[in-house]
């Protein structure tokens, strides 16, 4: 999953690239550098991810049970998130930032977010 | 059909087991001195128990639930309070071990309202997680907090047993159990003060005090600790709900039984892959959803715990 997650970081590098080279190339999907945290069978997937400084994670909740995204540095909080609700955050600093679900707290995640400029970016 | 499961040497897994089969059923459970015996089906049980306090526990209504397990959660609801209006031995008053509504919204808690006032019983609750989704606990306190402390535990006496409302399902820890928190557990200490030893206790909360299985957060991280205050007494009755299946386990005086939910139920510990609601046959259900009726008989310091499902 963590393979996964990097190559569509490494596409979304290469097309901001070239975004920056030609001003007139059509503008790359937004979207295109976010990833996803499924929440299933009472627990975060994947359970830690790597991102780049600036990428928006999205939980999305598939239980039938309510859940939580709590940062447990209380960076971020979600409300109850009901069946098909997502929650968003926009991961802007370099670090690892545990989270929880506040209503079954044995349930836990990490997003380990790297500096923008790192070895998946061009320069 | 009688059990007796008093061997001298306390109750074998194997035997508690085998009560555990039967309570589902509908299996009286007697206790005296902190021993259980099942003593017969319900229906020779209500005949038998027609003195002393009698008090009913319900748990788990989950109003608003609506996914397949029950697509009509507030229905059974229903059922299970129109079978306690149907009850031959009237209770006292009823106890509701929490998740009361789904997902806190002001309309479940007006429907549970609704629905559960027409047993016409007073009704005394502690909140589940799912009843304190609004950071303030402002929507569970405004409607049940009134004369308690903190997040809403309390303590009263009736026919001579001291009942005690706890909460362990706010400020939750990552990576933790339930929680009971320090200011709680100093009032329980307060609370338990200067009363006899041979006063019976009942505790309820949401989450098991006991470490029903904690790889899927069942158990309640500083119980020890409230169990260390409780241990003194000769009778210690702890009743929860959460895990929407009865269990049973006895610790030397203390007895520890959770309910049934009247929502939907919940797989045996790691029998899925998560505690999710079990979706189960159409014609099942109600087999697996129910009420608690709890006996104490003042003077034999016996207390007896029926579990009652909608359908046998």
């Amino acid at each position: 999953m963590t393979k996964i997650v990097s190559n569509i970081w490494v596409a979304t590098a290469l097309a901001a690239a070239v975004l920056a080279a030609a001003a007139t190339f059509p503008a790359a999907p937004v979207q295109a550098a976010d990833t996803e945290v499924k929440i299933h069978n009472f627990a975060f997937a994947p359970q830690r991810t790597t991102v780049k400084a600036g990428t928006t994670v999205t939980w999305i909740n598939e239980d039938d049970i309510p859940h939580t995204v709590t940062s447990s540095s209380k960076l971020f909080k979600s409300r109850a998130l009901d069946t098909g609700d997502k929650f968003s955050f926009t991961f802007t600093t370099p670090g690892t930032y545990e989270y929880f679900c506040s209503l079954h707290p044995h349930m836990t995640g990490a997003v380990v977010v790297e500096a923008a400029t790192g070895s998946g970016a061009t320069q | 059909m009688i059990f007796d499961h008093d061997d001298g040497r306390g109750v074998s897994r194997r035997k508690i087991l085998e009560c555990m089969t039967w309570a589902g059923t509908g299996v009286l459970w007697t206790i005296a001195g902190g021993t259980p015996r099942s003593m017969g089906i319900i229906g020779e049980a209500a005949a038998a128990e027609a003195s002393g306090l009698t008090f009913l526990q319900i748990s788990d209504s989950h109003v608003g639930f609506d996914k397949p397990a029950n697509p009509n959660a507030l229905g059974t609801l229903e059922e299970a309070v129109g079978k306690i209006k149907a009850l031959r031995v009237k209770p006292s008053f009823i106890i509701h071990t929490g998740d009361i509504t789904h997902l806190s919204k002001p309309s479940e808690f007006d429907d549970a309202d609704r629905i559960i006032s027409q047993a016409r019983f007073d009704v005394h609750y502690v909140p589940g997680e799912h009843d304190v989704l609004d950071e303030e606990v402002k929507l569970y306190r405004d409607r049940y907090g009134r004369g308690t402390k903190g997040a809403g535990w309390y303590s009263f006496d009736a026919n001579g047993v001291h009942f005690i409302g706890l909460v362990n399902v706010v400020d939750l820890k990552a990576g933790s159990l339930g929680n009971l928190g320090n200011e709680q557990l100093e009032w329980l200490e307060d609370d338990l003060k200067g009363r006899t030893a041979s006063t019976p206790i009942v505790v309820f909360a949401h989450i098991p005090l006991w470490s029903v299985y904690p790889a899927w957060g069942w158990g309640t991280e500083d119980a020890a600790r409230a169990l260390d205050y409780l241990k003194r007494f000769g009778s210690v009755t702890v009743l929860n709900g959460h895990i929407h299946q009865i269990m049973q386990k006895v610790e030397g005086n203390v007895t520890f039984h959770t309910a049934m939910s009247t929502a939907f139920p919940q797989p045996a510990p790691g029998t899925a892959p998560s505690p999710g609601p079990l979706k189960v046959a159409d014609d099942k259900l109600r087999s697996l959803l129910g009420v608690t009726d709890v006996t104490f008989r003042r003077g034999q310091q016996r207390l007896a715990i029926i579990d009652q499902p909608l359908q046998r």
